[in-house]
């Protein structure tokens, strides 16, 4: 049923795909986390024009399709002059989409570290910086390093959205390997196994950082 | 009287799980039976068509004063059902009207079926429909199960670029020209084998391709030029250029064995051809002047 002659024939443009893919996901992911670090500081500094902001944001595109953020990118940013190419827009498109779902995961992180431990480290002389860096941060890293692994293995299947755009990644070239054989079921089998590849790895390395965070707590 | 108390309960769950059963039995069958439905109609199609089985296709027509032609009812420029007013407009129903003109006497004698690609010759084969005019490719592998008027419209792939764009044909496309299409169509492998070293960009369909040349994304986009002649009337910013590179011609299908209506048929597209209602129709549509044979 699958027929190998499929990944022996097309493999460049397999590897191809399965480069870009692991380069736009690896930028989505620092550029995500970055972002999103930014968004859910925002979100609880104690200045409320900021939190406006970072909810709007957040709400903003957590809420609305994946697809439209990467085609608001791919074909609104040119409507302004810049004419971004379809990794670009793509992996920005991924990047912007899922700052969201972690801004979100390190708030709820923090929020959930109790209340009167800032309260009993302010008033032992600690600044509101100071309280976040030495009290409260290091206690919500471990609550919030399962949801943030769980967004990144989403990041990558996600990153499939570039294939809508051209975007040279896994699933662009496995709709033009099919195209071509018009074996579907083997084409796409291949390109899952290869997701399989890049996301298996990622959900044992997240599980081993849950567990060791959980021991040093 | 504990057993007597589960059975009712028993009874109830086996014929819950049978109607599951035919549930998903019905939900299954319109799929399937779409066909057979089809068949259905189109049997009757052919029992309509029987009793005038004996004289030819031709006379049929004449007699009934009615040609019945089958046309696209979703195809830009060619065959589209207006949803506001109901009615099919395009290149192929005005052939068929010009058609009917010729044949009755008035335009209105014609009644336009719905075909599509797929139920196209099955239809004409048994009768429901007259002639075939259908954005339908001459090819010789249809020639097989139909017979083919004269061509009356060049199709073959073409390319829309931005009006000012310093191409102008197949000629100035080389490998970096950045060049849009969709994926899975024959025009793809066309231009790829024609121009070394290309990459097409492939998009998911027609329309997507299209909004990334308005976008700037590309700077050719290539398919048949019946479909770039659509475009090219939805933004006018936009012009077909070049010559066809592929040959592609469309055809009026008519079951085998007419060759009287065929050549009727014929003789009828060379008179609107040199009488210049050709050229209107083409105009029309197409938005430009039929290029010179």
């Amino acid at each position: 049923m699958i027929n190998i002659t499929v990944l022996i024939n097309y493999w460049d443009l397999y590897f191809e795909g399965i480069r870009n893919t692991i380069a736009a996901s690896l930028l989505a992911l620092a550029g995500s986390f970055a972002l999103g670090t930014l968004v859910a500081v925002m979100r609880i500094a104690p200045v409320r024009p900021l939190n406006w902001a970072g909810a709007a944001y957040v709400e903003f595109f957590r809420n609305i399709p994946l697809l439209l953020v990467v085609y608001s990118f791919y074909f609104g940013l040119p409507a302004l002059g810049i004419v971004p190419n379809e990794f670009i827009s793509g992996t920005l498109g991924l990047m912007v989409y899922t700052s969201a779902y972690i801004a979100e995961a390190i708030r709820a992180g923090i929020l959930s570290v109790p209340g009167g431990q800032t309260e009993a480290a302010r008033s032992s002389g600690l600044t509101y910086t100071q309280t976040m860096r030495y009290v409260v941060l290091p206690q919500a890293i471990k609550i919030v390093i399962p949801p943030i692994c769980n967004q990144f293995l989403n990041l990558v299947k996600n990153s499939s959205i570039l294939g809508v755009i051209a975007g040279l990644d896994l699933m662009y070239f496995g709709d033009l390997v099919n195209a071509e054989t018009y074996d579907t079921v083997s084409t796409y089998a291949f390109v899952a196994i290869f997701y399989l590849f890049l996301t298996i790895p990622l959900s044992f390395a997240s599980r081993a950082l849950e567990r060791r965070l959980a021991r040093s707590g | 009287m504990n057993k007597m108390k589960r059975l009712p309960l028993l009874v109830l769950a086996a014929l819950l799980v049978m109607l599951a059963a035919a549930g998903c039995g019905a939900s299954n069958n319109p799929g399937g039976d779409a066909d057979a439905g089809g068949d259905g109609s189109a049997n009757g199609g052919e029992g309509g068509g029987q009793t005038e089985a004996g004289a030819n296709a031709l006379e049929a027509i004449k007699e009934r004063g009615k040609v019945v032609v089958g046309v696209k009812f979703d195809t830009k420029l060619f065959g589209l059902k207006d949803p506001g007013t109901g009615e099919v407009e395009g290149f192929d129903v005005d052939i068929a009207k010009a058609i009917a003109k010729k044949l009755t006497g008035d335009e209105a004698n014609v009644e336009l079926k719905e075909v599509t690609s797929k139920t196209r010759i099955p239809m004409l084969n048994n009768g429901e429909i007259d002639m075939i005019i259908a954005t339908m490719t001459i090819t010789e592998e249809r020639k097989k199960e139909v017979d083919f008027s004269d061509v009356y419209f060049n199709a073959g792939q073409s390319l829309l670029v931005k009006k000012g764009s310093p191409i102008r044909s197949i000629a100035d496309v080389t490998k970096d020209t950045q060049v849009l299409g969709v994926k899975g169509a024959t025009s793809i492998k066309n231009i790829e084998d024609r121009v070394e070293g290309l990459r097409v960009k492939q998009y998911e369909n027609y329309q997507e391709a299209f909004t990334a040349l308005r976008a700037g994304q590309g700077e050719v986009l290539t398919t048949d030029n019946a479909i770039l002649y659509g475009m090219a009337q939805q933004d006018s910013n936009y012009e077909v250029v070049g010559d066809i590179f592929t040959d592609e011609p469309y055809g009026i299908a008519i079951k085998k064995g007419e060759a009287e209506l065929v050549q009727a048929v014929n003789d009828i597209l060379s008179e609107l051809k040199s009488n210049g209602e050709y050229d209107a129709i083409y105009e029309k549509w197409i938005g430009e002047k039929p290029p010179a044979e």
